[in-house]
């Protein structure tokens, strides 16, 4: 089955739910703005987990350090043995 | 321990990487002693001279560790992957960016992750504990933290680094997965990754650290976001 086709199911059955509670319990003003409510939460949701993610977004400044080192003994080694490293 | 019998091809796509190229071969070897495996560089006609210095390595590596199988212009990157899997003589398939972004280091324990799972595909995440960027600015990471939540929200893909290009395959996988891919360029990373998800394949992450280019220039350009999106958009309704 392809993603769109669950995605479509998920939205029919979360829509159902929804046209089921307009009729019944909830008051009718209330019943519909749920839908409102929902896209409003989930880019909120959405909002909040890039900006959790950002603070934490893992860096590693020392394998900057650690690459510089790696460079300089691959240069090294190839200019000894007749390999081209001088172009920059 | 068991020896790995494995055959490990390494495919690098190059355009202009006369240096990097140098330097990542060397720490290719460096890294995986005792590891059976082969360089496949795909180089695209680079007018700097790229080719002339793998002909070099090959001189010091040997031409049966080493090989180039260029291309005489620019064909584009999934096509790379393709046109190197023609020449690859071992099961497993290692993909990486020439422009040691992708560091060699982390070779082994891509293969020892795939030897004690069994897995189809180990891919490299830069987003979990472990691993990181360096050289990204704030707007960089915006966007690809924005990038990787639309993603999972759209998509739910099961791994945590959907534009990443550094990973293991099996061969016979990977051959798979190439076969019904159609995008282009970064986007081609992720629909490979989630067609392998949708197939059901076992993949695991790695935790890699990656560092922004030293030498030569990105190919990361423009209007990226909006090919992203175009990408992200394709991938929910075809996969």
């Amino acid at each position: 089955m392809k993603h769109i086709v669950k995605l479509l199911i998920l939205l029919v059955a979360v829509s159902a739910f929804w046209i089921g509670l307009l009729e019944t319990v909830v008051p009718r003003s209330y019943a519909w703005l749920l839908p409102v409510y929902f896209i409003v939460s989930l880019g909120c949701y959405g909002l909040l987990m890039v900006g959790v993610g950002l603070m934490h977004f893992p860096t590693c400044p020392q394998e900057a350090v650690l690459l510089q080192k790696d460079i300089a003994e691959a240069k090294e080694f190839l200019k000894q043995r007749g390999v081209d490293v001088d172009y920059d | 321990m068991e020896i790995n019998k494995n055959k490990y091809s390494i495919i690098v796509p190059t355009y202009n990487e006369r240096l990097n190229i140098a330097l990542l071969v060397y720490l290719v070897f460096k890294h995986l002693r005792d590891v059976d495996f082969e360089i496949i560089v795909v180089d695209d006609g680079s007018p700097d001279g790229t080719q002339e210095v793998v002909k070099q390595l090959q001189q010091v590596y040997g031409e049966d560790r080493i090989l180039l199988r260029a291309r005489p212009r620019k064909l584009g990157l999934g096509t790379a992957y393709v046109h190197g899997l023609k020449h690859a003589s071992g099961n497993f398939v290692v993909i990486m960016d020439a422009d040691l972004s992708h560091h060699p280091k982390y070779l082994p324990s891509f293969i020892r992750k795939q030897l004690e799972t069994g897995a189809s595909i180990v891919t490299g995440t830069r987003y979990v504990k472990g691993g990181g960027v360096h050289g990204w600015n704030l707007m960089r990471k915006l966007t690809s933290r924005g990038a990787n939540v639309l993603a999972q929200t759209l998509l739910w893909p099961g791994v945590s680094d959907l534009t990443g290009s550094f990973r293991l395959y099996r061969k016979s996988v990977l051959e798979d997965v190439i076969s019904s891919c159609v995008s282009k360029g970064y986007v081609f990373q992720m629909e490979m990754i989630v067609r392998a998800s949708r197939k059901r394949y076992h993949i695991e992450e790695v935790p890699i650290t990656f560092v922004d280019r030293v030498y030569g220039s990105s190919k990361l350009g423009g209007s990226e976001i909006v090919e992203y999106l175009k990408g992200l958009a394709y991938l929910l309704v075809s996969t």
